[in-house]
């Protein structure tokens, strides 16, 4: 029998129910598991464990006493430090935020707490959740569980860490280019970029609303479907929200991909792309046509352009969301009270954020400015249009899509973080789903050299059903996901 | 070759405008930089956009709205809680001039 801590959602709930496990000695497990490794990772950069256990004995009494419990009752989640948890300081692993204790949840909080989830703690990440390899956090980068030397991918690579290492059942990130999907592929969980607008972002500290999304990150699809399930739904605090009907996405999960038409646009192989990555996803594509799928490589040109358009289009994003840093009514302030308004504010944000933080504001405001908005942030917008056009004739022809989530394997600590553009071009592949707003998933797909390899699927707008019955399908006809790293 | 799209002097108004200051050594690699991903940026003048609309949502969403009624919301205390300084029920700011 599987340990404690190495349970899924869906065991630990079917465990608790059958009154197999309390949720306290899940929750205690789960535990174990951080005060053993979190010092090899650094997933984290706030743990809640009085409070996780004072939720997780409430859970037991309210089951002792025959009282209904929620669908994540018992379950330890871990939620990325972007999101508001009321009470609990969420930092967006910066030093503008270090002592911030939000007011007030977000809406995915209220709802994981209405669920009888119980949050254990906050997860690192790329200071304001910009970056693809979590080395940019003031707090330290988190390491990738499966060789310490290098990324775990960002920027929401806390929270994949510390499902690779059982340090949490499920967890919560946020996907602006592929900050979900890339961390999921180079720790080797499931990681869910849903359609833009079905999970509320209210109470996520925004970098660039128009393409970020919070979503699942778990140790196999199922969990995920299931987490989706909770969080999922419109919410008329936020006014991109889409009013669809809340879906029970477990209900979608068929080891069944028959007569599915898959494409494989070959602009998400391109040159840069690693020989063992591309063997290892066109091994799964082979996979999933002896499963009854039938595939054929295609193309969509616009996708050429669209690590541009995103950086543009995010950048842009970025210096006008983040002019509320302004240190006057939370954040970090310098103390010279002396000097005149300008001066502080300019100081606050100097001190305040890093070194990306403030390059992607700067470029942003001048891709805004006078004279060049036309040029850069309105042209990106239009170049968006025929990405997501280009993406609509596709899937006339396709069910899905797939490709590599990551071109390359996990990288070295250090080795891309000198050079911005660099870094930059990792996000290649996923970048465009978020242009276009569509879900995407990344699936263990391989290893590489002992280094995970993650596969793509992206469908039309509102079909997580869709992607995550394929992604289903391959993970019930191989075995990648069972698969530990040795800390 | 590669375009020189930014100036040091350039950067620093920019930082200016965005409220940041940079130290001497940032500026000099924010140029640098700035004028290798402005470089990288020009990919998307490959594309012809004539006559194409800007996407502003992706789901082509309207603007959603609401009847004005007062919900409850933070006290003064709570708003003020995070606030590095405060006066009385203000938040202090420095000297505007």
């Amino acid at each position: 029998m599987s340990q404690l801590h190495e349970l899924t959602a869906q065991q630990t709930i079917q465990k608790i129910k059958d009154n197999e496990v309390s949720a306290q000695e899940c929750v205690e497990a789960v535990f174990g598991q951080i005060h053993k490794f979190e010092d090899k990772i650094n997933a984290y950069v706030t743990l809640v464990e009085k409070q996780a256990l004072t939720k997780a004995k409430e859970i037991d009494k309210k089951i002792s006493e025959g009282k209904p419990v929620g669908k994540l009752a018992g379950v330890s989640i871990a939620i990325k430090d972007a999101i508001c948890t009321q009470g609990i300081t969420t930092t967006c692993s910066s030093r503008m935020l270090e002592n911030f204790v939000p007011p007030y949840n977000a809406e995915v909080i209220d709802r994981i707490k209405q669920a009888d989830g119980i949050i254990i703690g906050k997860t690192n990440m790329d200071e304001f959740a910009m970056g693809s390899s979590t080395e940019t956090s003031y707090f330290g980068p988190t390491l990738n569980p499966w060789d310490t030397s290098r990324v775990p991918g960002g920027s929401s690579g806390g929270s994949a860490a510390c499902i690779a290492t059982d340090e949490a059942v499920l967890s919560l990130g946020t996907d602006t280019g592929g900050s979900i999907r890339c961390p999921a592929s180079y720790c080797s969980v499931v990681g869910l970029k849903p359609t833009y607008g079905l999970v509320s972002r209210y109470g996520l500290i925004a970098y660039a609303n128009s393409l970020e999304q919070i979503g699942p990150m778990s140790k196999d699809v199922y969990d995920g479907a299931l987490f989706l399930s909770i969080i999922a739904g419109h919410d008329q605090k936020d006014g991109t929200s889409v009013n669809e009907p809340i879906k029970d996405y477990t209900q979608y999960l068929k080891n069944d991909v028959k007569k599915l038409k898959i494409g494989v646009p070959k602009e998400f192989l391109g040159e840069g792309t690693n020989p063992d990555v591309k063997k290892h996803v066109w091994d799964a594509v082979h996979k999933l046509e002896e499963l009854g799928a039938v595939y054929e490589e295609t193309s969509l040109p616009t996708l050429e352009q669209a690590l541009a358009t995103y950086y543009i289009v995010a950048m842009s994003e970025a210096s006008s969301n983040l002019a509320r840093f302004d240190g006057l009514r939370y954040g970090y302030r310098v103390d010279k009270d002396e000097a005149d308004w300008a001066t502080v504010y300019s100081q606050n944000r100097k001190t305040g954020f890093g070194a990306e933080v403030r390059r992607r504001i700067i470029l942003g405001t001048y891709a805004l400015s006078a004279g060049y908005y036309n040029k850069y942030y309105l042209k990106a917008l239009k170049v968006r249009t025929l990405i997501r056009k280009n993406f609509e004739e596709a899937y006339k022809k396709f069910d899905v899509l797939v490709g590599p989530t990551m071109p390359f394997p996990p990288f070295k600590i250090g080795e891309k973080i000198e050079d911005p553009l660099q870094l930059y071009m990792s996000d290649v592949d996923t970048v465009s789903a978020n242009l276009a707003g569509l879900p995407a998933i990344s699936v263990p797909c391989g290893f590489t050299q002992g280094l995970p390899v993650g596969l793509q699927i992206l469908a039309p707008h509102l079909r997580e059903d869709l992607v995550l019955q394929v992604a289903y399908t391959f993970e019930q006809n191989t075995d990648y996901n069972k698969i530990k790293p040795e800390l | 070759m590669k375009e020189q799209h930014l100036s040091k002097k350039d950067v620093e108004h920019v930082a200016w405008l965005a409220h940041i200051e940079l130290s001497e050594e940032e500026k000099e690699l924010f140029t640098e930089q700035f004028n290798d991903i402005l470089d990288y940026f020009k990919k998307i003048d490959e594309i012809d956009t004539e006559g194409i609309e800007p996407t502003y949502h992706v789901l082509d969403l309207q603007n959603v709205t609401r009847k004005d009624e007062i919900l409850p919301s933070l006290s003064t205390e709570e708003a003020l809680k995070m606030a590095p300084k405060t006066q009385k029920k203000f938040f202090k700011a420095p000297r505007i001039v």
